[in-house]
């Protein structure tokens, strides 16, 4: 059964490390494309609809050097490695590109996308507690869909869209668990391969992701969860890569017993709700629905809040900050749940994620400091 | 003042008058027990005004303790908060200015940067409104001042258009927004609101708009009567005063001023204006004389920026379903798509008869600044004119080189000295 575990495990790996073969592999297997899904939010049950594969675009691990013409110094590292893939062409196998605009870098990367396929835009509305905010989203889904129709050639009927949503919150619901599972088996689910876990649901389809998702958790716990003599930490940002900076975690003994990356638990945060009314609109619901991110506007600054229940169920011993380099939205949370911790007695790191880096022996001080005086 | 001494006033007297008096209003409204708002910049002030909620701006207020070299003391509070330095320079001043005031409130005593700070003395707030339509830093900005103090917070929210034109849905989505303010403020006021001020209130909105407009069409002349550099001196007005007639009376009196100068063939420019330069961003305000007098001292007078044309919120005072006002509030040109963007500064370069255009590359501003190669390219693509960029940022003195613009404004110099030598043969 450990064996199994490890097959499974590297499965995961495999597949997160190779977006373009799982875009081959759909095509060969079902003759439909790809759409590129780019952070951070968007329906991607309507894409599913359609048959073709939704891929995340969540950048990758290059060096800079084409999208230094295109994006000043001050870009976030992750839009950065996003212009670079753009120029070099690794974009140009998707059918279309789906654009969500939360944050003025994400509207400006709309209007200067360099691939090949279209980019499809739509904007999510920001005083989300409106009933009239669900009803423009709605329409803005509408929109989209009508172009995701005259890109794949795909009808999106009510009864295939009920059917994505379904698989959809399913998988949402596995994720979940899942999260909760690696916190109890830290010994077996490094922070690498809890991440891998979650990478890979960007590049397959979530059927299949849900059915190997459960594969491992019947395989992991077929062993007792063992006693943890490392610490825990709860992440939060929009992401922690490379793998380089995720291994230090698991050399250190700290064991990711929740997330809060915009990568991995935001995207599973919120499920499609049910109901009578229209899929779009329960989709839109979605957004409405939504807490705890930076990009969706919250005047009652509920993430501390959220933060500090994490930490409260997990019985995680710190949060580690991880601060996406020149993401504004993330660096105007900060300063307030970072005075709150203060107040609550919770202890938190911020430790810098640039996706380019290749050494990490800044944050390796920095998290060994951490341990040393938890 | 009577209203003789007013008229007697030239605009330049009248800006400084009326952003004095603005604040007076401000801390006379606190010091009564009457709601002070915090604003945005561009966020509709008809609906505070409605309510006679004095008005008070961070942006203009951020801008103007740059230009008095007041910024780093700010920017330092804010860094001890956990603040990062990537993050807008206005806003970082501004929250940096709010925790004085807060500290001051909390232990009765002023602190003594800010006793020292050459900042204008405005109130804390008891509401802020925001809107995103010049960027999104302006919803994380409001939502942590509203945090910090614990007061409501107003939002409206104008969708990204990545489409032109405006769509009638986001057009019903901002007027509803509108309507859902009004009832936020009944609440927060303790009053109904008052609609019958608040229709006065848009006219006299679009009474302001029209002299700033008027100010604006200056700069076709050559010689130009308007020297560009003046309309960010004049903005303050335009963002805290436009919906009342402190703005309408001030830029009457700069437009016939102007006019005058225009009839007479006098030019802003002393001495023969040897080009027409195009500013595209926001100003350097620690380094405006610095910016402008480079400018200056190689012939070059600036005749076109889209930044102040923000502010033409031109609209339909009379329609009822507010969705006149709600296009005029989501169409300024960097919530619109690249397409839309590029259009709007042609227009600007072509109405102010331009020579070239300098680009701010704002580190304090990612929505003004990434999408500058694209606008650039094109914009050359379709008039010839030649382009530079420099580095620079709003309030953050620390992140501009005035030898990288010196040297950059002089290789835009010669490029349309060029030009010009080129056509002339």
């Amino acid at each position: 059964m450990e064996q199994n575990v490890k097959t499974l495990l590297e499965q995961f790996r495999t597949i997160a490390a190779n977006p373009k073969k799982a875009v081959e592999d759909h095509k060969a297997e079902t003759g439909k494309g790809a759409i590129g899904m780019m952070p951070v939010y968007a329906p991607e049950e309507m894409v599913h609809a359609t048959g073709f594969l939704p891929v995340g675009l969540w950048g990758g691990n290059r060096p800079v050097s084409k999208a230094r013409t295109y994006l000043p110094p001050f870009a976030c590292s992750i839009m950065q490695q996003v212009m670079e893939l753009e120029c070099d062409g690794a974009y140009d196998i998707l059918d279309a590109v789906v654009f969500s605009v939360p944050c003025d870098t994400l509207k400006c990367m709309s209007q200067k996308w360099k691939g090949s396929a279209p980019a499809l835009v739509f904007t999510h509305p920001q005083n989300r507690g409106l009933e009239a905010a669900n009803r423009f989203l709605e329409h803005e889904y509408a929109v989209l869909q009508e172009k995701l129709e005259e890109v794949t050639g795909v009808k999106v009927t009510n009864v295939a869209l009920e059917q994505s949503i379904q698989v959809y919150n399913e998988n949402r619901a596995v994720m979940r668990e899942f999260a909760k599972l690696a916190a109890e088996y830290p010994q077996v689910i490094s922070a690498v391969d809890r991440h891998a876990v979650f990478k890979a649901r960007m590049f397959m389809e979530k059927s299949r992701h849900t059915a190997l998702v459960r594969e491992l958790m019947e395989a992991v716990r077929a062993s007792d969860p063992q006693p943890w003599m490392g610490k825990k930490v709860v992440v939060t940002g929009i992401l922690v890569e490379p793998d380089g900076l995720l291994s230090l975690f698991d050399e250190l003994g700290l064991a990711i017993v929740a997330d809060d990356l915009a990568q991995e638990s935001r995207q599973v945060r919120v499920d499609v709700p049910e109901g009578d009314e229209a899929p779009l609109y329960r989709l839109a619901r979605v957004w409405q629905n939504m807490y705890g991110c930076p990009l969706a506007t919250d005047t009652k600054k509920a993430r501390g809040p959220m933060l500090q229940d994490m930490v409260r169920k997990t019985g995680a011993d710190a949060v580690v900050v991880a601060m996406m380099k020149f993401c504004d939205p993330e660096e105007w949370d900060y300063p307030i749940y970072h005075r709150q911790f203060g107040e609550w007695g919770i202890r938190d790191l911020m430790i810098e994620v640039d996706q380019e880096a290749v050494s990490f022996e800044q944050a390796r001080t920095r998290l060994q400091s951490l341990v040393e005086t938890l | 003042m009577s209203v003789k001494q007013l008229s007697q006033m030239s605009a330049k007297e009248l800006l400084a008058y009326y952003q004095a008096k603005l604040d007076e209003e401000a801390r006379q409204a606190k010091a009564n027990g009457k709601l002070v708002c915090w604003s945005a910049s561009v966020a509709p002030p008809e609906l505070c005004v409605a309510m006679d909620i004095a008005m008070v701006y961070p942006e203009t207020h951020a801008a103007g303790i740059g230009a008095r070299k007041g910024a780093l003391d700010m920017l330092e509070v804010a860094d001890r908060l956990g603040y990062n330095v990537d993050c807008c320079s206005y806003g970082r001043v501004n929250i940096g200015y709010m925790e004085l005031l807060k500290e001051e409130a909390m232990t009765g005593k002023t602190p003594e940067v800010l006793a020292n700070s050459p900042a204008a003395r405005v109130p804390l707030p008891d509401l802020v409104i925001t809107c995103n339509n010049i960027c999104n830093t302006l919803l994380k900005w409001y939502e942590n001042l509203a945090a910090e103090l614990d007061i409501p917070c107003i939002i409206i929210d104008v969708p990204f258009n990545h489409t032109m034109p405006v769509s009638e849905e986001s057009k019903a989505y901002i007027a509803d927004q509108f309507r859902n303010a009004i009832s936020q403020l009944e609440v927060i006021c303790g009053r109904p609101f008052d609609y019958e001020k608040f229709h006065a209130v848009r006219q006299q909105t679009q009474r302001s708009i029209a002299q700033w407009n008027r100010i604006a069409t200056m700069s076709q002349y050559k010689p130009s009567p308007l020297n560009g550099f003046d309309l960010f001196n004049y903005m303050a007005l335009v963002v805290c005063a436009r919906s009342r007639d402190y703005a309408e009376i001030t830029f009457r009196k700069f437009a016939d001023e102007l006019e005058e100068k225009y009839k007479k063939g006098e030019s802003a420019f002393k001495g023969a204006e040897k080009n027409r330069v195009a500013w595209e961003g926001i100003a350097v305000w620690p380094y405006l004389g610095h910016t402008f007098k480079t400018l200056k001292n190689q012939g070059s007078i600036m005749t076109g920026s889209a930044y102040p044309n923000i502010w033409d919120l031109t609209y339909d005072a009379e329609d009822e379903t507010l969705h006149s006002m709600a296009e005029a509030y989501t169409r300024t040109y960097i919530n619109t798509c690249l397409d839309n963007k590029v259009k709007v500064l042609r227009g600007i370069m072509d109405r102010g008869k331009c020579d070239g255009v300098v680009y701010h590359l704002n580190r304090s501003c990612k929505l003004m600044s990434f999408l500058n190669v694209e606008t650039a390219e094109l914009i050359q693509q379709a008039n010839g004119l030649p382009y530079v960029s420099f580095d620079g940022d709003q309030t953050d003195p620390r992140n501009f080189a005035p030898a990288q613009y010196d040297t950059r404004v002089e290789a835009l110099g010669e490029m349309m000295d060029q030009a010009a030598q080129t056509a002339g043969e």
